[in-house]
């Protein structure tokens, strides 16, 4: 084992910069990053052990023990659940004996569970040994375990093979792209290729005043203005870097799967042009571990665009150098805050950055970045091919172009959608076939859930911003349990921990909404909540904790009377529980427990 | 020199070196911004949040942003000072803090800015999480429960290569402080005591001395936290 | 007028916080000047025999017993008051909250370093004695809490302070050094 880590460690340089790579080779081939996995990677990189467990402790992906040869991880993200997680969640600890969390004895099969995995669309999805299988049920489960005990390959395990790239010989995966409607942009007409020769033609700056006077907005969900983030950059002297923020974490949100799918060269052509612009040699995709199962495929592309020399060096002649390497998260949500990325990008945990200094002045490696969605690099380069102005004409005056929307949830059409900004959400719903629609969770669980009231509203950064989840929750669902409760659970588990309130405050709202649900809520909590998320919005350092108590937030801002319906109207209730809190003791001493009320 | 800017903290008018932190411009006037995790000179933490101020209308915290010309800081307003009042009953029943047992009562930031606030009891509830206690290196007890993940000895404690003593582990409810045993068991004495002294309650102590200071003489038996501030500017 | 009444109980706490009411020293002809006692170790009288006005208890619950003696109290004070660390958050004896009760309940009857005088490993498992609780309860978990007065022991000042204050309705001003939690 030993020469084996050393190995590893000396491909990627004894960087500790690449302590994320390290760490996910030793994941992969170990199943686990054992405390003597620990020991020889410090020793090697000449860092303290406590240094690597903080990176390695940070992302649920990487392990202490051992994981089952066979590592099943179940998405319990709101739509799985909607579309029958427990069942399959039931059969697979029924058929494996062993309940999640665990190990079967002989080492064969673990269950886990993991937030969403970006497959919405095609739910109960599940992630096993990075292979996704989707649309899960009862028989398929049945069926996987049996494969496991037959020693199958996991590849082997499913024979349809999803639409598209999907069915690609380096990708072979079932996923499916449902792609419901292709729009002008990015899922438009492309040409390897085009726009960045189109820019090499220009001068960098502008390429900058092409993307500025086009008016894109970062598609991640912040809409912060492209052009002036680059400009921004530009101006800051050194190196440079461009990063891709594919880190897709937001549960409901799977646009960028299909864009890496099936815009895998136009993104990394979008990053070129940037890279242009600022001036950057280097970029760097940083990919969420849930797509892992589009790696080899990944490369092959980048290998595509480097023998026609789109990547590489002296590109196209014009004296331009630029390569992109792809560094995979390893499953944390909070890699999605910018400088949360850059931290995990430099091998450490994910937690993100003070601001000032912005990225655009110190980024990775403490050097000025851009960061930008998928969907953003995507659009660059249909606005440099196109012109600014034929961007500009597409969507509202404020929100310009298209925007993906990955729609899930109760709906006959889920799927992606380039829809051109402005689109009501009543628009929406028709064309995804929603009807007894009780709330629309917009832009995610960090987003608002919305009531029927307000159906009329537009989908645009001036109205309704969205980073393209979209959640449709029928009438039959508890908005409560079902959905504000899931999405706190998240918030908790994905908190960095760093700052007070955020770590705090997610679990003591997560335990609020809790207590209501199960009916031992007073009306004096509804006030606390709205008073407590107030605080933590006010005092977190990052996006995260700015939003994440926003499921509760809207829901008793939108949806009161389900407060009201559970919550009495009493000044002081305990929850305190005589039978419960003697149970155990009562049991150990042998003896019975004998309750007066 | 660098340059001087002025600028307001409640009204009154405060001068600093520009790109100076807030909190440490406020404190050479005279002025207590309370802290836990910051440390002047120190790159900032900016975890703790206690030192939430509004900074030209917007929430900001004082230790990771720099005063600039005409910058205007609220600090003493009532909403600020229950958000603080909060995030202190918040560390309080996130960790275990048994003050009567606890060797840095009496000299525990915590614990005085709990007196500073008048905490009586907290409006939280009580998480009472199971926590370690690492007593394993030669020199220093790690006491977990009491652990506010300021990262002041993350970010101060070093051995001699400059690598990491303590470092954070897990995330969110997850999170706890770590310390390298290895490196640990080289630790000077000077280095264990300066961790204890830089830890702002009684997560590290010292091994071998313990209950030096009698109470009545320790750092807020009298005076409240941040009364012993001097503007260097007059 | 009669005089207001006071009540007070130790639950799981050490009845150090007794001690401090008893360290009002002389100013306790005062107080009985001003209040009259029901149950309460300073008297003896071990059950409610009329409604009182102020419930002072100390320590956490820990058992059965602490619960419904704290329940009384709720039931016969119109204002009740959590004296002490221990009444406010379960204080030293919550040092167990967070390790399962078996665990406690093993370590102190089956393995810890006394259990030599426990030969044959019995747990007290008496119907007649209180039932161990899963964990040691702040009483504003059980019950609500009017005022608290923080300390191990809060400092008699404070408690003179504060008992003067809610019976003669005077405004309540504590000078920094009352309030200490330890």
């Amino acid at each position: 084992m030993k020469d084996r880590i050393l190995n590893i460690v000396e491909n990627f340089e004894k960087d500790p910069g690449r302590m994320m790579d390290i760490l996910l080779e030793v994941q992969s081939e170990f199943g686990c990053v054992s405390h003597e996995a620990v020991s020889i990677i410090a020793s090697a990189l000449n860092v303290s052990e406590v240094d690597v467990t903080q990176t390695r402790s940070f992302y649920h992906f990487f392990t202490c023990q051992p994981v089952g040869k066979y590592a099943v991880y179940v998405n319990n993200s709101v739509v799985s659940c909607m579309k029958g997680m427990s069942e399959v969640v039931d059969e697979f600890e029924k058929v494996t004996g062993i309940k999640f969390g665990s190990k079967t004895q002989d080492g064969l099969i673990s269950l886990h569970y993991t937030a969403c995995i970006g497959m919405s669309d095609q739910e109960p999805a599940a992630l096993i040994n990075s292979v996704v299988f989707t649309e899960l049920n009862r028989e398929k489960v049945r069926k996987l375990v049996a494969d496991m005990r037959a020693g199958k390959a996991v590849q082997e395990m499913f024979t349809e093979l999803g639409d598209g790239i999907n069915a690609h010989p380096l990708v072979k995966s079932m996923v499916k792209n449902n792609i419901r409607k292709a729009g002008p942009v990015t899922l438009g007409e492309y040409t390897v290729g085009k726009g960045l020769m189109k820019a090499l033609g220009m001068d960098s700056k502008a390429v900058i005043t092409e993307v500025k006077d086009s008016n894109l907005r970062g598609r991640g969900g912040a809409g912060f203005p492209t052009g002036m983030k680059w400009d921004f950059c530009s101006r800051e002297s050194g190196d440079h870097y461009v990063l891709c923020n594919a880190d897709e974490g937001e549960p409901g949100t799977f646009k960028d799967r299909v864009l890496l799918t099936e815009r895998a060269h136009m993104l990394f052509e979008g990053m070129a042009i940037a890279g242009y612009a600022i001036g950057a040699k280097e970029g760097i995709l940083y990919l969420r571990n849930e797509y892992a199962y589009l790696k080899a495929y990944m490369e092959s592309v980048l290998t595509e665009l480097r023998n026609k020399n789109i990547l590489g060096k002296n590109i196209h002649g014009k004296g331009f150098d630029f390569d992109i390497r792809v560094q995979y998260g390893a499953g944390a949500y909070v890699c999605g805050e910018e400088s949360a990325l850059i931290e995990s990008a430099e091998g450490k945990r994910g937690e993100p950055r003070n601001r000032p200094p912005f990225p655009v002045q110190k980024g990775y490696k403490n050097k000025p970045t851009i960061i930008n969605n998928v969907e953003t690099f995507c659009s660059a380069v249909k606005i440099i091919e196109n012109g600014s102005a034929w961007y500009k004409a597409i969507g509202t005056p404020e929100s310009a172009g298209t925007k993906l929307l990955s729609i899930s949830g109760d709906c006959k059409l889920p799927g992606v959608y380039e829809i051109v900004w402005g689109m009501s959400i009543k628009e929406m719903l028709d064309m995804v076939g929603a009807e007894n629609v009780q709330a629309v969770q917009v832009a995610g669980p960090s987003g608002i859930c919305l009531p029927p009231s307000q159906f009329d509203r537009k989908i645009a950064l001036e109205d309704l911003p969205t980073g393209g989840s979209m959640i449709v929750i029928g009438k039959n669902r508890d908005l409560l349990k079902d959905v504000v409760l899931n999405f706190m659970e998240f918030f908790a588990d994905e908190s960095c921990g760093s700052c007070v309130t955020c770590r705090s405050f997610n679990m003591i709202l997560k335990n609020s909404i809790e207590k209501i649900v199960e009916g031992h809520g007073i009306k004096k909590n509804i006030d606390e909540m709205m008073a407590w998320s107030e605080i933590l919005r006010k005092t977190t350092r990052c996006g995260l904790g700015q939003t994440s108590s926003n499921p509760i937030t809207t829901t008793i801002k939108n949806f009161k009377e389900l407060y009201d319906m559970r919550v009495k109207d009493v000044e002081y209730q305990s929850e305190f529980d005589m039978s419960k809190a003697v149970k155990d003791s009562c049991e150990v001493v042998g003896r019975p427990a004998i309750i007066h009320e | 020199m660098s340059e001087i800017v002025k600028f307001t903290i409640d009204g009154k008018e405060c001068q600093g070196k520009k790109g100076q932190l807030i909190v440490d411009a406020a404190a050479d006037n005279g002025v207590y911004i309370p802290v836990l995790c910051h440390m002047r000179d120190l790159i900032p933490a900016g975890s703790c949040r206690i030192c939430t101020t509004k900074v030209n209308g917007r929430y900001m915290a004082a230790c990771t942003t720099p005063v600039d010309e005409g910058t205007v800081v609220e600090n003493d307003t009532p909403e600020l000072l229950d958000i603080r009042k909060a995030i202190v009953e918040m560390l309080f029943v996130e960790g275990n803090h048994f003050c009567p047992s606890c060797e840095k009562s009496g000299n525990c930031d915590l614990q005085a800015l709990g007196y500073k606030y008048q905490m009586m009891a907290p409006r939280f509830p009580y998480a009472f999480e199971r926590r370690e206690l690492e007593a394993s290196t030669p020199k220093i007890f790690l006491e977990k429960n009491r652990c506010i993940f300021c990262k002041r000895c993350v970010r101060v404690i070093k051995d001699d290569q400059g690598r990491s003593v303590f470092a954070f582990k897990g995330r969110g409810k997850t999170l706890q402080i770590n310390i390298d045993k290895k490196l640990a068991a080289n630790l000077s004495d000077e280095m264990a005591k300066k961790a204890m002294d830089i830890c702002p309650v009684g997560a590290i102590l010292r091994k071998e001395v313990g209950f030096v200071e009698p109470i009545g003489t320790k750092k807020y038996d009298h005076k409240p936290i941040g009364s012993d501030l001097k503007n260097i500017y007059q | 007028m009669s005089k207001p009444i006071i009540a007070t109980a130790s639950l799981a706490g050490c009845f150090g916080c007794h001690m401090s009411i008893l360290d009002i020293d002389d100013r306790i002809l005062q107080l009985i000047e001003l209040v009259e006692f029901n149950k309460s170790p300073i008297d003896d009288i071990k059950t409610f025999t009329k409604q009182c006005d102020i419930g002072i208890i100390e320590g956490g619950c820990c058992n059965s017993e602490n619960v419904e003696v704290l329940k009384e109290f709720r039931k016969h004070c119109k204002i009740l008051i959590s004296l002490g660390e221990c009444a406010i958050m379960g204080g030293l004896p919550a040092m167990r909250n967070g390790i399962p009760v078996k665990e406690c309940l093993e370590e102190a009857y089956l393995n810890g370093p006394t259990v030599g005088l426990n030969a044959e490993k019995v747990m007290p498992n008496d119907a007649e004695l209180p039932m161990i609780l899963d964990k040691v309860y702040p009483l504003h978990e059980i019950v609500k809490i009017d005022y608290y007065l923080p300390g191990c022991p809060p400092r008699a000042d404070l408690i003179w302070a504060a008992v003067v204050a809610l019976v003669t309705g005077d405004e309540l001003n504590i000078p920094y050094e009352l309030v200490k939690f330890d």
